[in-house]
């Protein structure tokens, strides 16, 4: 793979997209394990229930990690210098994720040129759950 | 409602020793395959000293540490009415395993929205590691969806 350079990139490329498989009670027990993240509403039916949940939900941070990867996986992640995410809906059991992302704009910063990148996920209903924005230094 | 008294609050410090095992099993559960994030062969080949912790991983120091949720229950926040809003990290050296990492988090702001049927908390937190040198900063914003 060609390494994403400044002068190549163009405000209206798109990331290679992300496509996740659907969420499942084994993605958010994992994930609860290895974040960190032990709160009961997203591993637990029982106290989802209680909260007046049909059932368990992703952790926010999930979704975030796989908008990580998209970034991660087009340009190194040394050269990641903001990541912004704003979550505006929950991601439910089966939720099929698909993260997305933009170069909107070409800029100097801190001396460093840098893209910004709007970001999105969303599910395959085209319900968006997180936007987000990213800022990469490129060489 | 939330007490403001809590704006300006210091969380206790949240160390997070960064091991190899951990960020595989993080990116397991991720679903991440780039070797970077799992062979330390490969991290190496990309310039890191070990493996390097992904972007969203220092998240983890104040839940390891309890003290993420412990700030919940000050504020008296009913885990069924907490919602997370918004999430940033601006990143200033990476992080990998080997590294230990102290979060030190002030809870900056506390308002509503419709009335305090929305409550939000703002929270900025700074992550270090062992020589002291800025790792990241984070920004968190908590909802308490009344």
């Amino acid at each position: 793979m060609n390494p994403i350079e400044f002068d190549t990139v163009q405000v209206g490329d798109a990331l290679p997209a992300l496509q996740l498989p659907p969420v499942t009670r084994t993605t958010l027990a994992l994930f609860a394990g290895a974040s960190g993240d032990h709160n009961p509403i997203h591993i637990d039916i029982d106290v989802a229930r209680r909260a007046g949940m049909p059932d368990v939900f992703a952790q926010g941070m999930l979704g975030m990690a796989w908008l990580g990867r998209l970034l991660t996986g087009w340009a190194p992640q040394s050269r990641l210098r903001r990541f912004d995410a704003r979550f505006q809906g929950i991601t439910h059991l089966g939720n099929a994720m698909r993260c997305s992302g933009t170069v909107v704009e070409k800029l100097e910063q801190a001396g460093e040129r840098c893209v910004r990148i709007e970001l999105l996920s969303a599910n395959q209903f085209g319900q968006t759950k997180i936007v987000g924005e990213a800022l990469v230094a490129l060489p | 409602m939330i007490d403001k008294k809590w704006i300006g609050h210091e969380l206790p410090p949240s160390v997070l020793p960064i091991e190899r095992s951990r960020l595989q099993f993080f990116a397991k559960a991720i679903g991440e395959t780039d070797p970077v994030y799992t062979d330390t062969a490969a991290a190496r080949d990309a310039g890191y000293p070990d493996l390097p912790a992904p972007p969203t991983f220092l998240f983890a120091a104040e839940l390891d540490s309890g003290a993420a949720f412990r700030l919940i229950d000050d504020l008296q926040i009913p885990i069924a009415k907490l919602l997370h809003g918004e999430q940033s990290f601006s990143f200033h050296k990476p992080a990998c395993a080997g590294d230990t990492v102290t979060v030190r988090s002030t809870v900056s702001d506390i308002y509503d929205k419709k009335n305090g049927a929305l409550e939000f908390v703002v929270k900025l937190s700074r992550a270090t590691n062992q020589r002291d040198e800025l790792v990241a900063e984070l920004r968190s914003v908590l909802v308490c969806k009344n």
